[in-house]
């Protein structure tokens, strides 16, 4: 057992009088591919937010690598290396799939107005690399063909492939992905299910994934949190979490369970 | 004749320099600047005070060589801007706009209230005119359509490099899609904040650009039809997001609006007096009509920068 790379302690926001996180702390492990599921309305998105700082938590405190996060902005967040998708995939629409890529990486020297104006060919030189790797990985996703074309072109499955590449475009250590499998054609889904597995297995990035497909959650994870009400309800392997009867009622509600048993 | 076709392209090249300023707002990094008119204001009359000569009835008489007055024209619209931003930024949309309206709207009342500061609404007079004596006082314009033309070529070449840059891709971004582009590890506030400001300074150029030429200033020059909503429709007839289309939009507004003096000969006397009124319509005709069959502009923004660069990796 590696140690936890992420540590949730604790924390809180409340919606008015609705409290959408609840008093929740949690740990993902280094390495791994954590699931968090849980009926709509659970708190994963508000987590989600939290943790990357579109949110201020009313109370509690995230910790990333052993340091605090909690009061970090998302571009502050992201220079520690963790990164998240949205559960309807963003894009720039009217920016080609390559900028699309291009865009996220760090240290850009043609980003300083300076350097654009009077460094010119230092700048270029920069883009060319990073022009270069993003071209393979649109060979690897199978999307080069459509490097050229405005990003508003793509189909609804192709966008989430290119939040994937997106991904792989920077060094990062966690990636927090909400809902990858959702409005996603099955074939479409098994393909990038297994490009989230090889983020996972080649690029050592730990996963922490929200999804409604039990599926997909069985399938890849190898710790899965169950959030109700938002509060760590319980977690376990898919095995433990799939024959825990409290899950199912959590799910189903009362009903759901006495209609398993019939 | 060519004295007023010069004099046309001049204010044609103030003009252009202002929409390609509001171009990199709006059209590039999203900002809904409905204030810009007040940053011209400012270049103008700041250049007006700095160079012109001593009077008793307001601030002035620096008299410096006309090119710090431009400079500091510059600089001084960049600083409000700055200080601007703070609250402003933290704004988008429609709401950001209504503030920089309001903006706008208090600094016009400054300037013309302030009367130790800028002589109120009787102007400023006898601001130095550069190489006036060079040469006879009616070929003047075609020295000075020199002097705009530099400057907007100056600008149109800083504007597009700037945007052509992977500075100029991450203003697109924010553009597009603010929220993720903050999650990519870009400080969104601090971006945004560069393209109002050195959008702002240019403004300001402009502002310089035109007090010297003119060698006179007043409120009235700046009314927000004037300086901000004919602006505006440069760039919305020109081609949002592309910087040769504001300047063509810019030139072509323009030219309809000073055009229409013409008219004044073709039509019965009692019309003619109404002139200004039949320059607002066809400023509305060309409104309507580039909404309804061109709502993206003569010229349509550029998609890519990288393009350029695969291409050359290719061959």
């Amino acid at each position: 057992m590696s140690e936890a790379i992420l540590q949730v302690k604790g924390l809180t926001k409340k919606f008015g009088g609705v409290a959408a996180v609840n008093d929740c702390s949690l740990e993902v492990r280094k390495g791994s591919i954590t699931g968090l599921i849980g009926p709509n309305g659970a708190g994963k998105t508000t987590l989600f937010n939290l943790i990357t700082g579109f949110l201020v938590p009313d109370a509690g405190k995230v910790f990333f690598k052993g340091k605090d996060i909690t009061s970090l902005t998302p571009h502050q967040v992201f220079k520690s290396r963790l990164f998240r998708s949205f559960q309807i995939a963003r894009d720039y629409p009217e920016m080609t799939v390559l900028e699309n890529l291009m865009v996220i990486c760090e240290e850009q020297l043609g980003e300083g107005l300076f350097n654009a104006w009077f460094r010119s060919g230092q700048v270029q030189n920069q883009q060319k690399q990073f022009a270069r790797k993003a071209v393979d990985i649109l060979k690897f996703i199978e999307l080069e063909q459509k490097k050229d074309l405005p990003a508003k072109y793509l189909s609804g499955g192709e966008k989430k492939l290119l939040e994937i590449a997106r991904m792989m475009m920077v060094d990062l250590d966690m990636v927090l992905l909400d809902e990858p499998g959702a409005g996603v054609p099955p074939a479409l889904q098994d393909k990038i299910m297994s490009h989230i597995q090889n983020l996972s297995r080649e690029r050592g990035l730990t996963l922490f994934i929200v999804e409604h497909d039990m599926d997909i959650i069985m399938n890849i994870c190898d710790t899965i949190i169950v959030m109700v009400e938002g509060r760590n309800f319980t977690q376990g392997t898919p095995q433990q979490v799939r024959s825990n009867p409290a899950v199912i009622e959590a799910y189903l509600g009362r009903g759901g369970e006495e209609k398993k048993h019939e | 004749m060519v004295n007023y076709l010069s004099s046309y392209l001049v204010m044609a090249c103030i003009y252009a320099m202002l929409a390609l300023s509001l171009n990199m707002q709006w059209g590039y990094t999203g900002l809904m600047n409905f204030g810009i008119g007040a940053f011209y204001m400012v270049g103008a009359y700041t250049s007006a005070i700095l160079c012109g000569l001593p009077s008793p009835e307001h601030l002035g008489g620096f008299h410096l060589p006309i090119l710090m007055g431009m400079a500091g024209a510059a600089c001084m619209a960049g600083l409000i801007a700055y200080l601007v931003a703070i609250p402003a930024l933290k704004l988008r949309g429609g709401p950001f706009a209504i503030a920089l309206l309001a903006i706008q709207e208090t600094f016009f009342l400054i300037i013309k209230n302030e009367s130790w500061l800028t002589n109120g609404v009787w102007g400023i007079r006898d601001i130095p005119q550069p190489f006036f004596s060079l040469v006879n006082p009616r070929f003047y314009v075609f020295i000075y359509l020199i002097i705009a033309i530099v400057a907007l070529t100056l600008t149109y070449l800083s504007m597009e490099r700037a945007v052509n840059s992977p500075w100029g891709r991450v203003l697109r971004a924010i553009r597009e899609d603010e929220t993720l582009t903050d999650m990519s590890g870009k400080d969104c506030f601090n971006f945004r904040r560069q393209s109002f400001v050195f959008s702002s300074m240019v403004a300001g150029l402009a502002g310089a650009v035109y007090v010297h030429y003119t060698g006179f200033v007043s409120p009235q020059t700046f009314s927000p039809l004037m300086s901000t909503f004919l602006v505006w429709l440069m760039v919305m007839v020109g081609g949002t997001g592309n910087n040769r289309g504001v300047i063509l939009g810019a030139f072509l507004v323009w030219g309809v609006w000073v055009g229409s003096d013409f008219i004044t000969n073709l039509v019965p006397a009692s019309v003619a007096t109404q002139i200004g009124f039949i320059r607002m319509f066809l400023v509305g005709i060309i409104l309507t009509v580039t909404v309804l069959t061109r709502p993206q502009g003569l010229l349509t923004q550029k998609l890519s920068n990288i393009q350029l660069i695969e291409e050359e990796k290719h061959a």
